[in-house]
């Protein structure tokens, strides 16, 4: 079932963006050093890459002919969770970044002054910053969701193995059978949507 | 972060000597164990998710497993969109026990994934390319396995008057005068290389507005053909299956220069050692052998055969 290949994917990618995602922004919040500046603009610009883009370039190092051929993850089910890991990741690093901004920032200096080590305050603050963390992993995992790019380029769109909701579409939407498609689009709006409203409900436990 | 009670309270206040000892910990590893609980729970709902998915996928029943049991094919569209591939397949999985993964793209794309490994056979349509293809040591053996023709299709009142086309070439020079939207795959496929073929022999470069390119599968141009009243190729496989969704009709059919054989070609193992050659092998000789033969024979859509089997020994 398209519906099931879909979210399982999407599941993947996101637990393996958020494993190193996370903890790289809470770092990137805490650090203090020259250029600083400039990392928050290329994550942020990073956020905006097409998802054909990632798609492209985790295709030539796919491919059996590439360097990480050997793997053979290229039309499987491995080639789409890393290309919507790769999508998902700077997504993941930057809103976690962004996201705890809105601490109190007496709350880093505090840590600091108390003189906790650099894994204790990474985690200090995820824990801190979990409503904005969960906002940032929902946001991950709707994006990877609807994409289309990395699914149909790295997926090839084979039935049954790696046709997702959103390939699915695209398909019958060429072939002109617009109701399956349509019924299709339902439900990953509904996804779209349940994600968005427990976000919603994240940053209002907040308040 | 106001509200929700402070957070801090419930933790014993802060003392600097402590700061390295039981109460961080106790928070760290509070907080390492809520979030392996959230990983793991996140995993097992992907690992459902796959055993669903990978139900679904097992679904043909096996005899025999193979060591590799999955093949890449890299196809056309024609062949998949006419419904051919989803007819045969089960069968080939329940001869032999192989899953096929089939990527439709066009036939200079099939060919490019063939040249870089990331296919182990292809069924494709383009003769000189299949050659080319052979002679630079991509593939390891070649078979015909079926034809059928290329067709001219367009609107009902055939507004460049088609139908009185002496030859494709003749058609095509009408088609040139303008006026009509003619829609071209513009996709390498094995239909747009036919396309480009003629307008080579009518020394024509198509140009000019009439002239688009939509650079997408068979039947997304056949509904395009239809949603701007203009005329396409098309294999007439593709064309059985799809004529029901549009109001066009066929323009210009019958001559032998619209000839469209398919060939099967297994992509040579030394290339990767990723490849699954027996795999390859055993999906080129099934499909040339009479079985195969046989079942592409007995495919009908509305009562019409799509693909003629051509496979001589």
């Amino acid at each position: 079932m398209t519906i099931m290949t879909s979210l399982g994917f999407s599941l993947w990618s996101t637990t393996f963006s958020v494993i190193p995602g996370v903890p790289l922004g809470a770092a990137l919040f805490l650090a203090r050093f020259k250029g600083k500046r400039g990392v928050v603009a290329i994550l942020n610009a990073t956020m905006a890459v097409p998802t054909v883009v990632v798609g492209l370039f985790v295709y030539s190092f796919i491919s059996r002919s590439g360097p990480l051929g050997f793997l053979n993850i290229m039309f499987a089910p491995g080639g789409v969770i890393l290309g919507q890991t790769m999508l998902a990741f700077p997504l993941v690093m930057a809103m976690s970044y962004t996201g705890l901004q809105k601490l109190d920032h007496r709350y880093a200096e505090t840590l600091l002054t108390l003189g906790a080590g650099p894994w204790h305050r990474v985690m200090a603050v995820i824990r801190e910053g979990r409503y904005v963390i969960v906002q940032a992993v929902l946001a991950a995992f709707g994006r990877v969701t609807g994409e289309v790019g990395v699914s149909m380029m790295l997926g090839g769109n084979i039935r049954w193995y790696t046709r997702t909701m959103t390939t699915t579409i695209a398909l019958d939407a060429s072939k002109g059978e617009f109701e399956r498609a349509v019924s299709l689009g339902v439900v990953l709006l509904t996804v779209a949507l349940a994600i968005n409203f427990m976000s919603h409900l994240a940053v209002r436990n907040v308040r | 972060m106001g509200g929700r009670g402070n957070p801090t309270a419930s933790r014993p206040a802060f003392k600097p000597g402590h700061w390295k000892g039981e109460t961080m910990q106790l928070t760290s590893r509070r907080t390492l164990v809520r979030s392996a609980a959230i990983c793991a729970v996140l995993l097992t709902a992907a690992v459902q998710g796959f055993a669903l998915g990978g139900k679904e996928a097992a679904a043909p029943a096996k005899h025999v497993t193979p060591a590799n049991p999955r093949i890449r094919l890299a196809t056309t569209t024609s062949t998949e969109n006419s419904g051919l591939l989803a007819y045969l397949l089960p069968f080939f999985t329940e001869d032999t026990g192989y899953t096929v993964d089939v990527v439709a793209v066009g036939t200079g794309a099939a060919l490019k994934l063939g040249e870089n490994a990331d296919a182990d056979v292809v069924l494709v349509h383009a003769r000189a390319q299949e050659d080319a293809f052979m002679a630079a040591g991509h593939g390891a053996e070649r078979r015909d396995v079926m034809y059928n023709d290329f067709i001219i299709v367009g609107p009902k009142s055939d507004p460049a008057g088609l139908s009185h086309s002496t030859s494709s070439i003749d058609a095509f020079t009408k088609l040139a005068a303008g006026g009509t939207p003619f829609i071209s795959r513009g996709d390498k496929s094995g239909t747009n290389i036919k396309e480009l073929d003629i307008w080579k022999a009518a020394k024509i470069t198509p140009s000019g507005s009439w002239y688009k390119e939509a650079g997408q599968g068979m039947e997304q141009v056949l509904l395009m053909a239809d949603g701007l009243q203009g005329y396409t190729l098309t294999d007439r496989g593709t064309w059985i299956a799809v004529k029901d969704k549009t109001s066009l009709v066929i323009s210009y059919e019958g001559e032998a220069g619209l000839f469209n054989p398919y060939g099967v070609i297994t992509v040579a193992p030394s290339k990767n050692p990723a490849i699954n050659a027996f795999g390859a092998k055993a999906f080129l000789d099934w499909i040339t052998s009479k079985r195969g033969q046989d079942l592409i024979a007995s495919y009908k859509l509305g009562g019409q055969t799509l693909f003629f089997p051509s496979y001589k020994p």
